[in-house]
């Protein structure tokens, strides 16, 4: 058996049904293979989007995504995506070829140093050197990419390894003795953090991305409701607590809602449940949660205590920690009773009071679309079930405001990364991973016109993906901080040319429409929804919007900024 | 502050590169580094000595902890431990110095490992403290020339060696499943 075979086998061992890559020279030998091989090959048009849609895959669904690309151009393309990939934990595998092990380090034709270059940009990387190895390396691939803190790995193949000729023989144990996985959480600890839960006044539950990779929503869901908790969910983690939960207030942090960023700042204890005290959730980190302790559980040791100092610490996996801690929960409330009975009530009165002090709302005008007018349409469609893919910046954000989501894995965003042009790839590979489930693509003139090429995969494939352009003509998040803190000289922000949507569509043979009235709001939607494959929206909308609840860098997340300062005129 | 760190790690191609690479991604700076096999040759002992800001060094341990092929990552900086390095010094020396250099070696415990007119290659070992005022006092005699080997670590207490046990994988994993559930 050849040794692209060979991956191949593997690929098929570990449950792989779709690749996402783009051939190339060194490839050859592994895409001749793969052309009669019932693993089915989706072309992109460029590599980092070969990864994005991986990302959307594994994300959508929890199983590992897989691209493919080929030696020096290819696999530097990559890079974006495993960045990605690794900031938000998302199991992908990434196979590039290499040129002929001979060749290695001659500065041969489309030669990089991929295994050195993608050292700081994946979970853990490998060069096959012997094609016996192949086996073992792929599963171990597998394995270290969906297990623990999942995140990204590469496997570079040089071209001969793909040529040479091996018995192939199955590999059924893997053995990495130095990747230790502390999934139980520590028992004593368990038993402390329900207690010190029981006891808590102001009790707030902080849950992100790590509930959405452990499938960990429903013991989430049982803990909150034992609890009688409020409870937020970072940008990683909406959907892992259902949009329309009393419980759930929305997302804290720089764009996140009053009542979120009010809570956390006065809860007496914070519940931390798979979230890494990001910079963009805490704001100025010695006033994040000042008057609470701290419980944070983490599959990842090197999270506790990195940017804040845990007072009970537990590694563990989340759906067993939480398993064990709601089996304890119920014990308690069934001996000790209810505690703290008034104080847990004039907390949630404050926090309702915060929730109708200044809700999430939704602007809206009739003369102009509101970016979050079109959000909120979006989700009345949605109605909290379809998925959302989004790139990063002010529609970013406003989806994460206005989109429900009922269920985890809906929503698909670049969230650490922060990549523009992740949303349309994204849509592909959830889109292959859920052929009937209805996705959006919302995405921003800006980030769009990055991914524009994947039309062409869109169409080719006939996948019925729903792109919402919201189109305000700027890069807007930069230009609302240029707004905002830099006098408002908007500076190579103006996104001027954008393409007429019908005749780009059109192009690719699929429909495509602009609209920039609010009366053809709905409908336009509607029609977009209705048509049976995919569809181009570009809306414009109101070009000086800017998103708030907004906490300024370096601020503490109590401190926003819940409205524009002034009215901005807008420039002709 | 200097830490000192004593990493055991599987003898792999890259593992160097990601215990380096994983300081230099947070802007740390490396001291010394010296790395070596261990009785299993597949395993490698590497001692580092780091400048990291006191309240980061646990999460660097973690962060070395979480490598693939570090099999364990110990902090050293605050624990019983010897910590010693090896100078080579070539000192050049008049005719007249050569006896008082000699005196001086014997006082630090160093050895001539080579000797010739122009002056003597000594060899020295001893904590980084020693060896400074050693280089220090025989620069006093001359032009010298000094090569050390970084610092190398060995802890006091044995620290029990955790290892993740092997596991299936997932097509064996299914496959078990399946023989069972039509068992």
């Amino acid at each position: 058996m050849s040794g692209a075979l060979i991956l191949l086998e593997c690929l098929v061992r570990e449950g792989v049904d779709v690749i996402f890559g783009y051939p190339g020279g060194v490839t050859l030998p592994l895409y001749d293979a793969m052309y009669d091989h019932p693993i089915r090959h989706v072309l992109v048009r460029h590599e980092q989007n070969a990864c994005f849609a991986a990302e959307g895959y594994a994300r959508s669904t929890g199983r590992v995504g897989v691209c493919c690309a080929t030696s020096g151009p290819g696999a530097t393309n990559l890079i974006t995506g495993l960045v990605d990939s690794l900031m938000d934990s998302i199991p992908v595998v990434a196979i590039t070829g290499q040129v002929t092990s001979k060749l290695i380090g001659s500065d041969a034709f489309q030669e990089a140093d991929t295994f050195g270059i993608t050292r700081s940009c994946t979970k853990h990387n490998f060069l096959v050197k012997n094609v016996a190895d192949l086996p073992q390396i792929v599963h171990e691939a597998f394995y270290l990419a969906s297990s623990g803190r999942p995140g990204p790995v590469l496997v570079d193949i040089p071209k001969d390894i793909f040529q040479a000729q091996s018995h192939y023989k199955p590999v059924d144990e893997i053995h990495l003795p130095g990747y230790k996985i502390y999934a139980d959480g520590h028992t004593g600890q368990i038993r402390r953090a329900a207690q010190m839960m029981w006891d808590a006044e102001r009790p707030m539950v902080y849950a992100g991305g790590g509930i959405i990779h452990a499938e960990a929503s429903a013991e989430l869901q049982t803990l909150v409701e034992t609890l009688d908790a409020p409870s937020v969910c970072t940008l990683m983690g909406l959907g892992a607590m259902p949009s329309n939960h009393p419980n759930f207030i929305s997302m804290p942090g720089m764009h996140g809602s009053y009542a979120a960023n009010m809570a956390i700042t006065h809860a007496d204890l914070l519940i931390a449940l798979g979230v890494r005290f990001d910079d963009r959730v805490t704001g100025r980190l010695a006033a994040f949660a000042p008057h609470a302790k701290v419980i944070h559980l983490d599959i990842d040791p090197a999270e506790i205590g990195k940017n804040r100092t845990a007072d009970l610490p537990i590694v563990g996996d989340c759906k067993r920690v939480l398993s064990k801690l709601n089996r304890i929960l119920l014990e308690m409330r069934a001996t000790e009773g209810p505690k703290n009975e008034s104080a847990r009530r004039a907390w949630w009165g404050q926090v309702r009071g915060w929730k109708d002090e200044h809700p999430l709302t939704p602007e809206i005008s009739d003369t102009e679309i509101k970016p979050q007018h079109l959000i909120s349409e979006i989700d009345r469609i949605s109605g909290g079930e379809a998925i959302v893919t989004s790139d990063v910046g002010q529609h970013q954000m406003w989806s994460a405001q206005f989109v429900r989501f009922n269920h985890p894995r809906l929503w698909i965003n670049s969230g650490g990364l922060g990549s523009m042009g992740f949303g349309l790839p994204a849509a592909i590979g959830a889109q292959f991973a859920n052929p009937h489930k209805l996705v959006f693509s919302i995405v921003g003139d800006g980030g769009f016109q990055m991914s524009i090429p994947e039309l062409a995969t869109i169409a080719n494939n006939g996948l019925p993906v729903k792109i919402v352009v919201m189109n305000n003509g700027y890069l807007g998040m930069v230009r609302q901080w240029q707004e905002l803190f830099y006098n408002n000289r908007l500076s190579s922000v103006t996104l001027d040319g954008f393409p007429d949507a019908e005749k780009l569509a059109g192009a690719y043979g699929f429909k495509g429409r602009t609209i920039e009235s609010p009366l053809e709001l709905r409908s336009a939607l509607e029609e977009m929804v209705a048509e049976p494959g995919p569809y181009l929206l570009n809306v414009k909308v109101s070009p000086f919007e800017n998103v708030y609840p907004m906490v300024p860098a370096g601020g503490a997340i109590n401190e926003m900024v819940l409205r524009n300062p002034q009215p901005v005129a807008a420039s002709d | 502050m200097l830490q000192i760190i004593s990493l055991l790690l599987e003898n792999k191609p890259g593992a160097l590169m990601r215990v380096t690479g994983l300081l230099t991604a947070r802007g740390f700076n490396i001291e010394s580094l010296t790395v070596a096999r261990t009785l299993d040759p597949e395993l490698s002992r590497m001692s580092i000595v780091v400048d990291v800001e006191p309240h980061l060094r646990s999460q660097v341990i973690k962060q070395m902890n979480k490598l693939v092929n570090v099999l364990q990552a110990t902090d050293l900086t605050d624990c019983p431990a010897v910590a010693r390095e090896m100078v080579l010094l070539r000192v050049r020396s008049q005719i007249q110095t050569r006896t008082a250099i000699l005196k001086e070696a014997e006082i630090f415990g160093a050895r001539v490992v080579d000797n010739s007119t122009e002056g003597f290659a000594l060899e020295a070992t001893g904590d980084t403290e020693k060896l400074d005022e050693f280089i220090d006092i025989m620069r006093s005699y001359g032009e010298i020339e000094v090569t050390r080997s970084g610092v190398v670590a060995v802890s006091l207490e044995a620290k029990k060696l955790r290892l993740a046990p092997p596991v299936p994988t997932s097509g064996a994993r299914e496959r078990e499943e399946a023989a069972a559930s039509t068992k």
